[in-house]
């Protein structure tokens, strides 16, 4: 049953996520792309089990690597993009 | 009692957590809301990651906290330091780490706790971790190194590569098979299917040359979401299911998009390097160059102007004087406009993030399609850095390697000043009859140095 509430939900997202990014306008394809990264850093909250569950000594070295670059994906991404979108200024001035 | 209320509020946060990815990414439909977008995604994350941090059985929390205190460091002062012209560099060392956190997540699974045993199908979930986000971290290295051109950006292609390709999907498909039968990380197939997977990487992305990289960092880019979404089949973790095939639909939309905008398939893209095909005729005419005091008094008296950016300007830094000209142009009482390809740059939009750090606000970036049906009325149209994406040979001369590919017709503006070093051919090793047209002028010379020049002449 697990599995098929898991698909249900994957299949559900992937039409969600067609409908959202096509709406998205060439002029934003870069920030699109590195907000994507970072939310696909979200590989952080399975990261936090591997690093934190005292398995074994390998599965917690592999679990704080995992958690180290999920954060890099995660902190980066949204700052860069943030960096990026701060300088999209309409001609009225001001920035959105 | 207690471990249910946390699992239940864990829950529950997971899904404000998606809602706020999904209100972010409709947010980014428009450039005035889009920072408020990332910014509520932002807080998403924030949200999924203190609830992921009460998971059951999580006992420790030095490991956790050192590797995100590094992580952190790293990403601040990479995201702080980037220039915009290494956006795509940047992008594609994200897809990477991207790729490798989810390959890691899966190889930990594979340590089940004392006495449980890694069920079958955890084990195919794993494998895919393990193989999809093996994939995107070697190739978003090899696409890192021809971004940066610390190894060659052409197209590496040899004999027989089809066949490798071919036994190296089928030894890796084999392991997997064998692995998921026994699932254990000291077995032998364990380190066949990581290493196989690693290798697959930079099988795939070799053979992709240079002018193609838009498509492989967008393809890249969908990766590392399906590698989330399998890290999230192997833990059984719902978020990460949702939040990676967002990223996973997004990578495959620009995927589209980009092939579309080169009329070439995602197969043709990947399987066969581009620059090894036949030439297209050979072309005659004279090139016209031009000086700057002369492209100064042409554009003096011009109405309608319409600039046509491509890779080099980004490689010449050449956008904030493109951006000078531009204002000086319109308060001469020129209309100005950026026209903006596609496959401009090495990646999707990578222009407009160039054009808008130089201030240009984005009302005057306009795309292919709402610049074409009116460039007659251009009185000039100057095009800096770019070289395929005018090439005129994609509309008409069937023999052409680019024919078919739909370009910004600049041809048939009034007059087209072309920015260019020298008379070398396009990444893609194609010749342009542009420059031979005769309404074409050449301006030789650096981009930035040249478009200073006007924008002297004009304070003169």
């Amino acid at each position: 049953m697990e599995l098929v509430f898991l698909t249900f939900i994957l299949v559900l997202s992937i039409f969600l996520g067609f409908e959202l990014i096509s709406k998205v306008p060439a002029t934003l394809h870069t920030p699109l792309m590195s907000g994507a990264n970072a939310i696909s850093g979200i590989t952080l909250a399975g990261a936090f089990l591997s690093a934190g569950m005292q398995n074994s000594e390998y599965a917690t070295w592999l679990g704080t690597a995992a958690v180290a670059f999920a954060t890099i994906n995660v902190v980066g991404g949204y700052l860069v993009t943030d960096r990026m979108l701060a300088m999209f200024k309409s001609k009225k001035g001001g920035a959105k | 009692m207690e471990n249910i209320d946390l699992n239940l509020i864990a829950n529950l946060s997971y899904i404000v957590a998606a809602a706020l990815f999904i209100f972010g990414l409709k947010m980014l439909g428009s450039p005035a809301t889009a920072r408020k977008g990332n910014m509520l995604s932002s807080i998403g994350m924030l949200i999924a990651v203190v609830a992921g941090l009460t998971a059951e059985g999580i006992v420790d929390f030095k490991y956790i906290a050192a590797g995100m205190i590094i992580g952190t460091i790293i990403g601040a002062a990479a995201a702080r330091m980037i220039a915009m012209t290494s956006m795509p560099e940047m992008v594609a060392l994200f897809n990477g780490s991207g790729g490798i956190a989810s390959l890691l997540v899966g190889w930990g699974t594979l340590y089940a706790p004392a006495g449980e045993v890694v069920s079958t199908f955890t084990a195919v979930t794993v494998i895919l971790a393990i193989l999809i986000g093996g994939m995107t971290f070697t190739g978003s290295m090899i696409a890192y190194g021809k971004l940066s051109e610390t190894i060659g950006s052409g197209a590496v292609v040899f004999s027989g590569q089809r066949i490798f390709n071919s036994i190296l999907l089928i030894a890796l498909i084999g392991s997997g098979v064998m692995l998921s039968m026994d699932p254990s990380p000291e077995s032998v197939w364990f380190w066949a299917v990581l290493g196989l997977s690693l290798l697959l990487g930079i099988m795939a992305v070799i053979p992709i040359g240079g002018a193609d990289m838009p498509v492989v960092i967008s393809l890249l880019n969908s990766y590392s979401g399906i590698a989330a979404c399998a890290a999230g089949f192997a833990i059984n973790n719902n978020i990460l299911i949702v939040a990676g095939s967002l990223v996973g639909a997004s990578g495959i939309i620009l995927t589209n998009i980009m092939c579309k905008a080169m009329n070439r398939s995602l197969a043709n893209v990947l399987f066969s390097g581009f620059g090894t095909v036949k030439q297209g005729k050979a072309i005659e005419g004279e090139v016209k160059p031009i000086s700057v005091e002369d492209a100064y008094y042409i554009l003096e008296a011009a109405n309608n102007v319409c600039f046509v950016p491509g890779y080099g300007m980004a490689v010449a830094q050449a956008q904030h004087v493109v951006k000078e000209l531009g204002e000086i142009l319109e308060k001469n009482g020129a209309e100005v406009s950026y026209a903006i390809h596609p496959v401009a740059g090495r990646m999707p939009g990578h222009m407009n993030v160039l054009l808008a750090e130089a201030d240009v606000p984005y009302e005057q970036l306009v795309e292919m399609d709402e610049i074409n049906p009116r460039i007659e009325n251009v009185d000039v149209a100057i095009v800096i850095g770019a070289n395929d994406v005018v090439n005129p040979s994609a509309r008409n001369d069937e023999d052409s390697p680019i024919y078919g590919m739909p370009i910004i017709n600049v041809d048939q503006a009034q007059t087209v000043f072309v920015l260019k070093r020298s008379m070398a051919s396009g990444f893609s090793g194609v010749d342009n009859p542009l420059f031979f047209g005769e309404n074409t002028r050449m301006l030789f010379g650096d981009a930035k140095e040249s478009i200073s020049g006007v924008v002297s002449e004009f304070g003169n």
